[in-house]
């Protein structure tokens, strides 16, 4: 059991560099002014960091085996744990109106959506390893998307839009990468796409020949077929009224993605500043612990959220692509280890955890430039946070175990 | 599951491709964002951190011919805040109240200087005491926001004797700011509200300066390097005036407070105008940086008016000072000459139509000459060389003469005086009706400087320039410029000497004003006794006239609001010229008045 590996040295090398490059971005975030509480929090970042890379080196010894063995259990108790939030949780940062913290007696012990995260994709990647086919249809599909579909409602349901994207996006990932195919998928994806379009009758209208095309190209069962239409239907009608359901400030933010301008003073302001702030930090940046946006307190939440605010402000476009070239690295590599993994349940937890990843760096960033809606989605490595940094170096060790476990070449038979 | 190693190469391939292309549309807007929108943004990071706070100009200093000061500025402090929105000013005003002791006009002012110009920081108070700013400084710290800044603040060491011609300075007002002329201003910002303050501001105004101030997102000041080099205010130059100083507080004195009226001085030649006084006057001091309610109200309650300008903006009937432009007027027509005497001598009036029409003197002057008529001011004579001029004559050689236009002072809000247009059968009968009025009457009452005939004091003083000359009227001018001169009499050398000596027999034994004469100096001028319907019993005085007699040096035109008689107004002009030219010591020329 306890076998030996040889760490998986270009994934662990660049891990510590994003996180140390992190570390350092926090310690700037802090240098403000008017100094504020934020100045000391780089020093618990590291603490957290040196905790996570013991609880990566733990992972890194077990085995794969104990780490699929474990995968139920470990389920269970993160979705009770989430479903704890919902009695006694508490909100922090840009969701500070969210529920996502478990705290004891006003004591933040943490974010049990970041344990989720693995918990689910290890729960997914058992589910989908376990069959001998990839599903092939829709029905095929229901114990997958229930064990996505049970934490994804608790988070809903706190809310935490960011973490229901995230876990959307490690649902499609994954069930991409077990082989489904594409028009599954889309059709699998339709109700969400209906649901957007509701708000413009045509263009409704057009989505939903489009899908019947699709729908008769691809010929699923009749039931299948039948319920695909009424959810879209359904999703068509229920999102406008959902829509005035939604809290007012869920609403401004999602109006505010559309055009930021629009309220420069209360929810258009984040965004805005942080716009400012990367593109006054022009090609070289003004400079570690100098951004002006920041040390002036401009920018919201730049110790979290809008880390990367801070990254472009102080490093420029220099920084932001040395950053993002790093995370891509990290993303080459894991999808090396999944293609290379030594079985298909290894192979689709490290596609997951990428997935999972990717998703977080494409909506943080592109939040910080108002590509994406302000989802309240933290900086893997970057953005501080005890969990979080837990939860990145705890996959971390997941990765190098199942790295190391894996063949020298690439592909494998299923067993 | 499909995990044949041919379709895990191709979703490998297929995933990498598609991380790439997520990372090339990221690195994409950042490029966009950092690199070819930089500067846009550099820009908004600045506006976003740099608080411009405006540095206000002092005011041009003014200054009197000898270089005494007229209006100066000394240092004051002013209260102003920013802030981001209405709602943030309001609960700051009220935070404030108590300890700057805003009263409800002081709120409201701000709260509409703000709505003109939120970017800028709004003024609480313009001229805030030492105690209000010790207090302030004390508790900085819990007003981020507020700027206390040392300004310059208008000060006329000698407040009302100047008031008349220097007018006074206030905060530009929210109609002015609608005028194309205050197009660069700003509200919270001081402007020249009167007098010379208003006409020469484009002078006087200097040009504001700007420091930036760093800030943070809640508009605490940073200390530090100034982020961006300020501009200095840059003070406007200093005015120079015609104004002698010594003259117009000697004016002022002679009014004190039993006087009510105006005067002004001239020197003929140039028409620099020497002292421009306007009793009761006002303190102008006290309008700088907000008028006082109570202040405001006395002032325009006081019945004797003393924010009316009575020497530019009072317009009242000339009476006998006119009867020089009647005299003009006939010699220049010919149909009169200096000894000439004319047919029905005075015996106290003289019957024309129906009428009869009175001579301010009962006992009446007998046969008299044009000379004689000036000194004696025989209404008789006047009445009949005014009707052998006849009144379209009359009314064009008035015109001629400038009676009907401005003097072109250059004061702002001078009257126009009321004097009848060419076309004198249209402008009668338009104001009387085509059979209300007869050319008779009304030659006889313009020759005695009646009738249809208001004049402002100013007008009446141009007019004396051209008696006091060789002809030429100038414009009255404060400041310092070219004359600006217009030949209106063409006398012969004899009928200049006659004209002259009839002003000075006027203020001699003979004349109507010889209580006012002054021994060794000859003073030349016409008394004038006006009536007016306001109170039928105490008749307005005039005096206008120069000295010396043959070689003028002063104009002076005085005028007394219920003066009573001309000799009256005579004798405060005698003591301005015993002053002027240094004939008379103050001190005698002062007692002399009781």
């Amino acid at each position: 059991m306890m076998r030996r590996i040889v760490a998986d040295y270009p994934l662990v090398m660049t891990a510590l560099v994003l996180s140390f490059f992190g570390v350092a971005m926090v310690y700037s975030a802090g240098q403000t002014d008017t100094p504020t509480a934020v100045s000391r929090v780089y020093k618990s970042q590291l603490v957290w960091l040196i905790i996570g890379m013991i609880g990566a080196f733990g992972i890194s010894r077990s085995s794969v085996r104990f780490l699929e063995w474990v995968t139920v259990p470990a389920y269970i108790f993160s979705t009770t744990l989430l479903a704890l939030t919902l009695v006694i949780g508490a909100g922090a940062g840009t969701a500070a109106s969210t529920k996502s913290w478990l705290a004891v007696g006003g004591v933040r012990l943490g974010q049990p959506s970041e344990l989720a995260k693995i918990t689910v994709v290890m729960m997914l990647a058992r589910i989908l390893a376990s069959r001998k086919e990839p599903p092939k249809s829709l029905i095929d599909l229901w114990k997958p998307a229930l064990a996505v579909g049970i934490p994804w409602v608790i988070i809903m349901l706190q809310p935490d839009l960011g973490t229901g994207i995230v876990f959307i996006g490690i649902f499609f990932g994954m069930l991409y990468w077990s082989g489904v195919s594409w028009p599954l998928l889309m059709l699998l994806g339709s109700p969400v796409v209906s649901g957007i379009l509701a708000f413009s009758t045509g263009l409704w209208g057009a989505w939903f020949l489009v899908l019947a095309a699709l729908v008769l190209y691809y010929k699923p069962f009749l039931i299948e077929g039948i319920v695909l239409m009424v959810a879209n239907i359904g999703t068509g009608i229920v999102a406008p009224l959902l829509w005035e359901k939604l809290a007012p400030y869920q609403q401004n933010r999602l109006l505010t993605f559309l055009d930021p301008s629009s309220d420069p003073r209360a929810s258009g302001y984040h965004v805005l500043q942080s716009k400012i702030a990367i593109g006054s930090g022009g090609l070289t940046g003004k400079g570690f612990t100098l951004g002006t946006q920041k040390r002036l307190a401009f920018l919201p939440e730049q110790h979290t959220d809008f880390i990367f605010a801070v990254v472009g402000e102080e490093m420029g476009f220099i920084g932001v692509t040395l950053v993002l070239s790093l995370f891509l690295i990290v993303f080459l590599r894991i999808t090396r280890i999944a293609g290379r993994a030594n079985d298909s349940f290894s192979s689709l937890v490290a596609f997951g955890l990428m997935t999972s990843w990717f998703v977080h760096v494409l909506v943080n960033v592109g939040m910080t430039l108002n590509l994406m809606p302000i989802t309240g989605i933290p900086l893997p490595f970057f953005s501080y946070g005890g969990s979080f940094m837990l939860a990145c170096w705890l996959a971390v060790g997941i990765l190098v175990r199942i790295s190391g476990e894996g063949r020298g070449k690439a592909a494998f038979q299923t067993s | 599951m499909s995990f044949h190693p041919n379709d895990i190469a191709r979703r490998t391939r297929l995933s990498s491709v598609a991380l790439a292309v997520g990372f090339v549309l990221l690195l994409g807007a950042f490029f966009r964002a950092q690199v070819l929108e930089t500067a846009n943004y550099a820009l908004q990071s600045q506006e976003n951190r740099l608080r411009p706070i405006p540095l206000p100009a002092p005011r041009g200093i003014i200054y009197d011919r000898k270089g005494q000061i007229i209006a100066e500025n000394l240092p004051a402090y002013s209260v102003s805040i920013t802030a981001p929105s209405l709602d943030s000013l309001r609960s700051s005003l009220k935070q404030l109240q108590p300890t700057l002791q805003l009263t409800e006009t002081d709120i409201n002012r701000a709260v509409r200087r703000y709505r003109r110009a939120p970017t800028r920081p709004t003024v609480i108070l313009a001229d805030a005491s030492i105690d209000v700013i010790s207090v302030l400084e004390e508790h900085r710290i819990d007003y981020p926001r507020l700027i206390i800044q040392s300004v310059p603040k208008r000060f006329y060491p000698d407040g009302p004797l100047v008031a008349s011609f220097v007018g006074y300075t206030g905060e530009v007002s929210e109609s002015d700011l609608n005028l194309p002329q205050y197009a660069g201003y700003n509200p919270g910002q001081s402007v020249g509200k009167g007098g010379l303050e208003k006409q020469y501001e484009d002078v006087l105004h200097g040009i504001e300066g700007v420091r930036y101030d760093e800030v943070d997102a809640r508009g605490r000041a940073v200390q530090g390097v100034g982020p961006r080099p300020d501009t200095d205010a840059r003070g406007a130059p200093p005015l120079q005036t015609n104004i002698d100083l010594d003259l117009q507080k000697f004016v002022a004195s002679v009014f004190s407070d039993t006087l009510r009226g105006g005067a002004i001085a001239m020197e003929p030649n140039t028409g620099a105008v020497l002292a421009l006084y306007s009793n009761p006057s006002f303190d102008p001091n006290r309008f700088t940086g907000g008028i006082p309610a109570d202040y405001w109200k006395e002032l325009n309650t006081d019945p004797w008016r003393p924010l009316f300008n009575k020497v530019i903006q009072g317009t009242y009937p000339p009476a006998s000072t006119w009867k020089l432009a009647t005299s003009a007027i006939g010699l220049q027509n010919k149909v009169v000459t200096l000894d000439a005497r004319m047919p029905i001598p005075c015996n106290g009036g003289m019957q024309y139509g129906s009428r009869y029409f009175r001579c301010w003197e009962k006992r009446g002057h007998g046969y008299t000459t044009l000379a004689q008529a000036i000194e004696k001011s025989c209404d008789v004579y006047f009445y009949q060389l005014g009707l052998r001029i006849g009144l379209s004559k009359l009314v064009g050689g008035g015109i001629d003469l400038q009676f009907a236009e401005r003097s072109g002072i250059d004061l702002p809000n001078e009257y126009k005086p009321r004097f009848p247009t060419r076309d004198v059968r249209a402008y009668y009968n338009r104001r009387y009706g085509p059979r209300g009025w007869t050319a008779g009457a009304n030659s006889l009452n313009l020759s005695i400087g009646q009738g249809e005939n208001s004049q402002t004091v100013v007008n009446m003083a141009k007019f004396f320039t051209a008696l006091a000359t060789d002809g030429h009227t100038s414009t009255p001018s404060l400041v310092k410029r070219t004359p600006d001169r217009k030949k209106v009499l063409n006398f012969t050398p004899a009928q200049w000497r006659g004209i002259r000596n009839a002003l000075a027999g006027v203020v001699s034994a003979r004349g109507t004003a010889g209580g006012s004469a002054i021994k060794g100096l000859v003073i030349a001028g016409k008394t004038g006794t006006a009536q007016n319907s306001e109170n039928p019993n105490l008749d307005h005085a005039w005096f206008v006239g120069f000295a010396p007699a043959d070689k003028p040096t002063i104009v002076v035109a005085v005028f007394l609001e219920f003066g009573d008689h001309g000799w009256q107004a005579a004798r405060v002009a005698s003591k301005i010229m015993g002053f002027y030219t240094g004939v008379v010591p103050a001190e005698i020329a002062t007692t002399e008045i009781e």
